[in-house]
């Protein structure tokens, strides 16, 4: 069987409420669907220690990350009727405020979409190796653990 | 046999490196990082995961030859 190819997910940098806009613009053609739900992760100025967070710097294995978000994807379409799906995350420097990851999943009817999002982005933040360091303000930093 | 062995995140600041190659006789990936500690003792006290070929793998799981092994620390996606 030829192996499909893998989606590059990665973004350099924050990603746009344009681009997030255009992705769901591009959308208008696929009548079936009834349904749109959408995950936007943004990095939180945590503090910590009287220090506050300024930004986080994203890192991955960008090979294995691409291979995990490839099988979340096909696990979800397995589990749930959905229609498309779509998942974009940052890597380099993201501030405070920005958007660092976009969930995208239709459907032609509402039930499934809200199951299927929580599923995938808890499936993210789990199994997919994406390393982020805080930095803070005074340019210290300490490394991000999902929890 | 010839590995090559990849850091990530946190554990780049215990190794001061990112990627390496690595010559070693066959083992498990419990004696891979014993050789690896002993070489960057930072490495004892940070947690990580182990993939190999990336794909996770537990302790006892026998390396081939020209496998990338790669030390991954605690996920911080989305």
């Amino acid at each position: 069987m030829e192996k499909k190819k893998l989606k590059n997910v990665f973004i350099n940098g924050a990603i746009s409420s344009e681009f997030i806009g255009e992705s769901i613009a591009k959308h208008q053609t696929k009548t079936s669907i009834g349904a749109h739900n959408i995950f936007l992760g943004q990095v939180r100025a945590d503090e910590i220690e009287g220090k506050t967070v300024s930004a986080i710097d994203y890192t991955a294995y960008e090979e294995m990350a691409n291979l995990k978000f490839h099988e979340i994807r096909e696990a979800t379409f397995e589990k749930y009727d959905l229609t498309c799906m779509h998942i974009y995350h940052s890597l380099g420097t993201v501030n405070i405020g920005e958007i660092c990851l976009f969930v995208f999943v239709s459907s032609p009817h509402r039930k499934v979409v809200f199951e299927a999002l929580e599923y995938v982005v808890e499936a993210i933040k789990a199994e997919v190796p994406v390393f982020g360091k805080e930095i803070f303000e005074d340019q210290t930093h300490q490394w991000k653990q999902n929890t | 046999m010839e590995l090559t062995i990849k850091y990530f995140g946190m554990l780049t600041e215990a190794t001061e490196i990112d990627k390496e190659s690595f010559t070693t006789e066959a083992c498990s990936v419990s004696q891979l990082l014993k050789k690896l500690q002993s070489t960057y003792p930072k490495l004892q006290n940070v947690d990580f995961k182990v993939a190999v070929d990336q794909q996770l793998v537990t302790l006892d799981y026998i390396i081939s030859n020209e496998a990338e092994v790669a030390l991954l620390p605690p996920f911080a996606g989305g």
